[in-house]
């Protein structure tokens, strides 16, 4: 089932049209891979799913994006909410400059989440979610920028499923990790998908491969090819995504 | 000449540009301590004026400038960072936002006599309240706002936008995110320019001359409507208004004002350099 639905997606940076007639299904607790060369589109057909795009100055999108058949993009919705649906995992680690324990409790504070539930068992949680518990759990108030690179990124991993969100947007969340970091989060990433929609943008061509169960691949702003992963690697039915996942093209 | 004489020539130039500067610190510093010790004594620190300022203490002046410090900040503080926040968190860049920014720029160049002169009409005659703590903490506080309401403004700038972006994709509000990321990481930055704001505010003469300064009150203020001596005023008034006034009883007058100001400087310096070390983003 589609959780999520763009339908002719345009976005605009001033005259740039940065997305051109976007259309796509994105399965519920699949994972979703978008693969292209820089400046193709697809970090910012993204942050169009949670509408991150909004707050940069002289955009404009068009077209609809239906997340369980409502249209986020239609007058009214509430964008705060939006977030908390969709949460994302950024290309660089960014805790916050706080304790472990802290960063993931951050996003259930503002929800309230805390005054019905017990804040410590939403951040055991969490934390056992992102595969981090066994490594914190003897010193949760540990500096969160202490922790290892790999280790920071699954901690906002973890702060992302702290406010349980529905789908989970990654905009290439291993780029500044080394292999095995690399590696222990696409692991992650395959038990989170039991739970979650997680959207993932890469620019590394083996991860999409191995992680994900559809591939969409961006140029210059448009969606050339979208498929199961397995067929795209395959047999692509563009020659143009055939020259960039064999590597001559991009 | 060869290259390296003309190296060596040339360092030699800015060190002694250096030098200029620090020689005339050390030595108003060294000269009103030397000089002012010798006046200070119990005495000196908490009685109150006698002879025609010629003996006793200068509490009245030490409590006056620590009041206004305090009326200053009270309304500084709320209305600066408060305006800081608006400036950085949530005004869209259009004329008027930028007309705001050049009015704090201009503010912050306008001659201290100009703000003791607006504070006289606004607050002491417009809104009758009289020559008073009042009055005197109103005008000290239009003068700090512009120093604090930049320097604020800056470190809220120079917390990451990705702290905003992150607490926002956690379903946060704008302002719960200014609240629970934003203003604690900027916090340090912020008390420092409230102290640089407020120190300039204690030291300033101008401003209160029309606005609370007392010549000669020797008890302690008994309500905000009430006027004061402020030590900086008084200073001015035993230097030049009193004649055969005890050179000693002018340097240590100096020399407490200048321990006031020195000390709130060296606070605000501690907390800069701790939060610098401590600040890895």
């Amino acid at each position: 089932m589609a959780k999520i639905i763009a339908e002719r997606l345009n976005f605009y940076y001033g005259d740039f049209r940065a997305l051109a007639d976007i259309s796509m299904h994105i399965e519920e607790y699949q994972i979703t891979a978008l693969i292209g060369p820089s400046g193709c589109g697809k970090s910012t057909f993204l942050r169009c799913l949670d509408r991150m795009n909004d707050t940069i100055p002289g955009t404009r999108v068009e077209g609809k994006v239906w997340l369980d058949g409502q249209d986020i993009y239609a007058p009214g919705t509430d964008v705060v909410d939006l977030r908390r649906r969709v949460g994302m995992v950024f290309q660089r680690p960014n805790p916050f400059p706080q304790t472990v324990f802290d960063n993931v409790a951050f996003g259930p504070r503002v929800l309230g989440l805390h005054k019905k539930e017990n804040l410590a068992d939403i951040v055991e949680a969490s934390l056992r979610g992102a595969a981090l518990w066994d490594e914190v759990k003897d010193n949760l108030k540990q500096d969160a920028l202490s922790l290892s690179l790999g280790q920071q990124q699954r901690l906002c991993i973890a702060r992302a499923i702290a406010v349980r969100p529905e789908v989970i947007l990654m905009d290439e969340p291993c780029s500044a990790l080394d292999p095995i970091d690399t590696l222990e989060i696409e692991e992650l990433m395959r038990r989170l998908k039991v739970d979650y929609t997680i959207v993932i943008v890469t620019h590394n061509m083996q991860q999409a491969a191995r992680v994900s169960d559809w591939t969409g691949f961006f140029w210059l702003g448009r969606l050339v090819e979208f498929a199961a992963t397995q067929d795209m690697f395959t047999k692509p039915t563009h020659e143009l995504t055939e020259s960039y996942i064999t590597g001559r093209a991009g | 000449m060869n290259r390296y004489l003309v190296q060596r020539a040339g360092f030699a130039l800015l060190a002694l540009a250096a030098l200029v500067v620090v020689v005339p610190i050390l030595l108003v510093i060294g000269t009103i301590v030397v000089r002012g010790m010798r006046a200070i004594n119990w005495e000196f620190l908490t009685a109150m004026p006698r002879d025609g300022m010629k003996a006793g203490g200068i509490l009245p002046a030490i409590v006056g400038t620590l009041l206004l410090s305090v009326g200053t900040a009270l309304v500084a503080i709320p209305v600066g960072v408060g305006g800081a926040i608006y400036l950085s968190e949530y005004a869209r860049d259009t004329w008027l936002t930028r007309a705001i920014r050049l009015a704090i720029i201009n503010l912050a160049g306008i001659p201290s006599v100009v703000y003791g002169l607006f504070g006289l009409g606004l607050f002491v005659l417009f809104l009758h309240f009289g020559t008073s703590i009042v009055a005197g903490s109103l005008t000290l506080a239009i003068m700090t706002l512009p120093i604090i309401i930049s320097t604020a403004e800056e470190a809220l700038r120079s917390v990451p936008v990705e702290f905003r972006t992150v607490s926002a994709s956690l379903g946060g509000t704008r302002w719960q995110g200014i609240r629970n990321i934003v203003l604690p990481q900027a916090l340090p930055g912020i008390i420092t320019g409230v102290i640089l704001g407020l120190l300039r505010a204690a030291g300033e003469t101008a401003p209160i001359l029309f606005t609370v300064a007392a010549f000669y009150l020797p008890r302690l203020p008994r309500s905000p409507l009430d006027q004061t001596m402020a030590l900086p005023y008084h200073l001015y008034v035993i230097s030049t208004q009193v004649p055969g006034m005890p050179a000693q009883v002018q340097y240590g007058t100096a020399l407490v004002l200048l321990a006031l100001v020195l000390s709130m400087n060296v606070v605000a310096t501690v907390i800069r350099s701790t939060f610098r070390r401590r600040r890895q983003w």
